[in-house]
């Protein structure tokens, strides 16, 4: 332990209780945070590809998760290790940034670790080490630009971006009905998409599940689906034409917020008080009904007697509507939220073709569809599923394909799947290498082969001989100076990615190797881990 | 260099082969578990629940068994989450799923021993399951254009569906019950309106299906035991002490006077409503909440039969029988949709009393009253008979039929081995695979019956070779029969849902190479 002394010899306290703090400095601290990045990103590494595997998480409440998507199994992983928490948080950025490639993040970020612990073996400063790292993916980042085709597509040609959709879907479990879940991904992105500015919002994307019936089920509706039923059994179950009143105050008498009493001291008292209670109720379904609504969603509840009046008045009500899917709901319908029914006015209103109640199953299961909406920008995309975790994993899934969607809106470049973007990096950053002077031309060189590892995973996933499949790959990008060559994972023969149809965003290959490049410099600056001892 | 610790304490991780071990293990065990009860001579299970009281249920029903275990194996979990959904949503065949899917993963640990990828196995399962389904609907029948023969199609899956539970002795009556019932439902599948009442005593047999509507509660005092011809107002009001909703108010009073002008004034107010309510012209007042004495002797000086406390599904199930709406106010009597019935009565069914509607003008609901020995009974015959209900209801909506007896196993199996054959490359193995993992269920209700499976299922095969086969097992003979002969169906929906849950499932859990556990959340001890 250093010590330091000041000028009467006694040593100064620079950590609080020393003894007890295990600390690891130089060499040692590195290699540890590589050692715990590497076996984070070994767990993920079967994950990738089509022919990746699950992983089962058990929560702590005893949930099962069973996934195949890298933020989530980070999430749900329990990690103490503090580089294993970083690994996570990377998994997370991309899944907030891109909703892809949270797998391929972590296992690129994983190997170069991997290749950085060799170059320090080698005596060569992690500085530098991690200098080199920066500029070799600056290079593969333009590199990718480089090769990155646009491809087009319209309101009316969506085929290659469900193209691209399936790529993602088929790593996943739903691989089954990839095609139709792309089709609803990209259906449900075009319905919301602002195509003019380029932007999608996707909280406008609802997507919601039901177990029971299978996947094939699953259905795209231009409209909300809100998991509640009508607020009394009798009411119609079927609204044409619904103009919908969208309330966030309940049917129940006011509570003024000022603390109030209201004494009953005489007969009379109570008497007007009993009348004028009843009057309330009264008047606010009258105003409901005055305003022309026929359909009443109300984020509260109803006292019995309103909801009798609402019955009897013949205004169909929902109840207890949450916040969110209020939002979507007078998104969808146009109308506005009203908190007051002061404020209910007939422009107000939300407008919808059709509401109506659908039960599902034996149980008494009911949900209510609101389709036909006046603004059809709010869809949901209700998913059916033979179990909770096929559901939650479709869930997943969807999302997945849905950012892709959107990216690919934002900005139109793609690049090749299957590994292929990687190779042809991995070439460009080996030829860069030799140009540059000094130590970083160790590092550049060991950017390339950790390149190379994404497409080696593929192909050990897809159980392909890797050394040899990678090495016949990149001899055949070299040769035909043609970078669309990738990892056959499917079997079909060709490994021509343009054919088989595998395409990736260009931004979501190029967030992978900044985000990845980025944790690694950050984890190969660290060289003195202090932490508690154990209490 | 090793790492440390990467998890937080007690988390643990399991990877590769051992993670898929586990996995298998667990889920057949689940499988072995239920196996027994499968087909109609399988046995029960007694449960006991760890709760206060330690309560014993005797259950036959596969999904029952499975929500009561206690399991900590993830995969054992989505056996028992499969279970689940197949219960809610088609009813029966809660064990078959199970089984099925043990039987596949069974096959697939094989596989896996001999060095198939489980991808591989995957897809082979996958071109399997399409092929059975499709091979199933090749075979389907569909009566429903006629309705005599529809009848008795759902007549035959009831008897099938009984015939593994308790009520098996007396299937012919339960059937009859089950589909009467369900096809005064018309077409809907809401089961709630078939009200089921349990009442001890008697025997199985003394179970009657009623046309009218029966309330479990009692006629108030002094008031009339029969009503003919009643106009009856659903309620759900409060008819104790009215309170004023109005937040802030209180009552505030300087002498005692004061106090009984207000008591006064409130015990109007409640004559006020009793008089609007009686005003609706009506003979019976039934109320979801309480009715108070005061209300209730009122009620019975006016000669009308007040019923309180009914439940609120008593009450929703009475609104539609007897097309009354469910009233909250009672300003307005014109507009308020009265119930009407032809008689009201009080009737005793062993030593209880209890109301009985008859003549209802919507003849959707109804109930039916299940006599038996004891509790355990009761509540067993209850789930067997929801399974046929339920399985019903979804017939009359989805009315294609196959045989049942395990024919429609070895049609798939068939099928699928006809595919298996086909199939160049590795995928043939797990192709046939699942044809053997189909076979395994006619074999497991022939073991179940104590009779000679590997002759029967070899007999069974090669009958099946013939084209367009009725055979099956005839488990009361022992031999293999003609099952359309024997009028043995099951229902296509429910096969269907077997088939592809148990697909799904068992490619979920091969797909997985690794398990993590998170430390278990600590609870504080509350004992």
């Amino acid at each position: 332990m250093a010590l330091a002394f000041d000028e009467y010899g006694r040593p100064f306290i620079i950590l609080r209780e020393q003894e007890s703090k295990s600390r690891l400095r130089g060499l040692d601290a590195q290699k540890a945070n590589i050692a715990a990045g590497v076996a984070v990103s070994r767990i993920l590494r079967t994950s990738l590809g089509p022919k990746g595997m699950d992983k089962m998480l058990q929560s702590p409440d005893g949930d099962i998760t069973i996934t195949n998507d890298g933020a989530t199994i980070l999430e749900q992983m329990d990690v103490d290790n503090q580089i294993g928490k970083l690994m996570v948080e990377l998994s997370r950025s991309q899944d907030y940034e891109i909703g892809d490639g949270t797998t391929g993040v972590v296992v690129m970020a994983g190997s170069l670790l991997e290749q950085a612990e060799k170059l320090l073996e080698r005596g060569i400063h992690p500085i530098r080490v991690a200098e080199g790292f920066e500029i070799s993916s600056r290079i593969a980042v333009d590199h990718l630009e480089k090769i990155a085709d646009k491809f087009d597509f319209s309101a009316t040609d969506i085929e290659p971006l469900v193209q691209t959709c399936m790529t993602t879907l088929s790593s996943k479990i739903v691989n089954r009905c990839k095609r139709s879940l792309a089709e609803i991904a990209v259906k449900s992105v075009m319905a919301v998409a602002d195509l003019e500015r380029k932007d999608v919002n996707l909280d406008l994307i609802k997507v919601e599940g039901k177990v029971g019936g299978k996947l094939e089920d699953t259905e795209l509706i231009y409209g909300i689906i809100v998991d509640k039923d009508m607020s009394h059994p009798q009411m119609p179950k079927q609204i044409e034409d619904a103009k919908i009143a969208i309330l966030t105050c309940p049917f129940e008498p006011p509570k003024p917020k000022t603390k109030h009493k209201v004494d009953i001291d005489t007969v009379e008292k109570f008497q007007t008080l009993r009348k004028q209670e009843q009057k309330y109720f009264d008047d606010m379904v009258q105003k409901c009904k005055d305003v022309g609504a026929t359909l009443v969603i109300c984020q509260w509840g109803f006292d019995d007697e309103a909801n009798h009046l609402l019955m009897h008045r013949n205004l169909p009500a929902v109840r207890w509507v949450g916040g969110v899917e209020l939002e979507l709901i007078a998104i969808a319908t146009g109308g506005r939220i009203v908190p007051r029914f002061q404020e209910l006015t007939t422009d107000k209103l939300g407008k919808a073709g059709l509401v109506r109640e659908k039960a599902f199953g034996t149980t008494k299961d009911r949900m209510l569809y609101i389709e036909h909406c006046a603004n059809s920008k709010a869809v949901t995309v209700f998913i059916r599923g033979g179990n909770k975790m096929m559901i939650e994993e479709t869930k997943r899934s969807i999302h997945d394909a849905l950012c892709v969607a959107r990216n690919l809106i934002r900005n139109n470049s793609i690049v090749y799947g299957g590994g292929a973007a990687e190779i042809s990096c991995s070439i460009a950053v080996e030829a860069a290498a030799d140009k540059y002077p000094g130590v970083e031309q160790y590092a550049i060189r060991a950017f390339a082969d950790a390149l190379d590892s994404v497409p080696m995973a593929l192909a050990e996933n897809s159980g392909l001989q890797p050394i040899e499949t990678l090495s016949a790959v990149k001899a055949q990008q070299i040769k035909e100076n043609n970078h669309c060559f990738g990892i056959d994972c499917n079997d079909t023969g060709t490994n021509d990615m343009r054919e088989q149809n595998v395409f990736e965003t260009l931004i979501g290959k190029q967030q992978q190797i900044l985000l990845a490049t980025q944790v690694v410099k950050m984890i190969l600056k660290i060289d003195d881990v202090i932490s508690p001892s154990d209490y | 260099m090793a790492v440390e610790k990467l998890f937080k304490d007690e988390a643990t991780e399991e990877k590769g082969e051992r993670a898929r071990m586990a996995s298998f293990v667990g889920a057949m065990a689940i499988a072995d578990l239920v196996k027994t009860t499968l087909g109609p001579k399988g046995m029960d299970k007694i449960l006991q629940s760890t709760g206060r009281g330690h309560s014993v249920t005797v259950t036959n029903d596969g999904a029952t068994i499975l929500k009561s275990l206690h399991i900590d194996n993830p995969a054992a979990k989505v056996l028992i989450d499969i279970s689940k959904v197949q219960d809610d949503e088609v009813g029966d065949g809660t064990t078959s799923v199970v089984v099925l899917a043990g039987e596949l993963l069974r096959e697939a640990e094989k596989l896996v021993g001999s060095k198939i990828h489980p991808m591989t196995i995957i897809s082979g399962f996958r071109m399997a399951s399409e092929c059975a389904r499709s091979a199933l609907l090749d075979r389907v029948k569909d009566n429903k254009d006629d309705a005599e023969k529809f009848r008795s199609d759902l007549m035959r899956i009831a008897k099938t569906t009984l015939s593994s539970k308790i009520l098996s002795q007396d299937k012919e009556h339960f059937a009859k019950l089950a589909v009467d019932a369900v096809m005064r439902l018309k077409g809907s599948t809401n089961l709630e309106s078939i009200q089921i009442i349990k009442k001890a005593g008697g025997s199985l047999k003394d179970s009657f299906l009623d046309e009218g509507f029966i309330l479990d509660k009692k006629i108030g005092l002094g008031q009339p035991k029969r009503i003919e011809n009643a106009n009856i107002l659903v309620a759900n009001t409060a008819m104790d002490t009215d309170k004023v909703k109005i937040y802030g108010a209180r009552v505030r009073v300087d002498s005692m006077a004061k106090v009984a002008q207000i008591e006064g004034a409130e015990k109007e107010k409640m004559r006020e409503k009793v008089q609007k309510i009686i005003g609706h012209g009506i003979n019976c007042f039934v109320n979801r909440q309480l009715i108070y004495n005061f209300p209730e002797e009122l009620f019975a000086d006016a000669g009308i039969l007040a019923i309180e406390h009914a439940d609120f599904e008593g009450i929703e199930r009475l609104g539609l029988v007897t097309g009354g709406e469910i009233a909250s106010t009672f300003d307005n009597p014109e507009s308020v949709k009265l119930g009407h019935c032809k008689l009201i009565e009080e009737i005793m069914i062993g030593e209880d009393k209890l109301i009985h509607f008859s003549g209802v003008e919507m003849g959707q609901a109804c109930t039916i009253v299940l006599r038996g020995a004891s509790f355990h009974v009761l509540d067993e015959a209850e789930r067997s008979l929801h399974d046929a209900l339920c399985v019903l209801s979804q017939t009359v909506n989805d009315s294609r039929v196959l045989l049942g007896g395990g024919w429609p196993e070895m049609v798939m199996a068939k099928a699928v081995d006809e595919l298996a054959r086909k199939t160049p490359g590795k995928k043939s193995h797990a192709i046939e695979a699942f044809s053997r993992a189909l076979i395994a269920i006619p074999t497991t209700i022939a073991d179940n019956a104590g009779l000679d499976s590997a002759e029967l299922v070899a007999q069974l095969r090669a009958e099946h070779h013939k084209e367009d086969s009725n055979a099956g097992i005839d488990v009361i003979t022992g031999s293999v029969g003609d099952m359309s002969e024997l009028g043995i169906s099951e229902a296509f929906k429910v096969k269907q849902a077997v088939l592809l849950s148990a697909t799904e499932a068992a490619e979920m859990i091969l797909r997985v190479d690794e398990i993590i556990t998170c430390a278990p959340r600590r609870r504080e001890d509350r004992m």
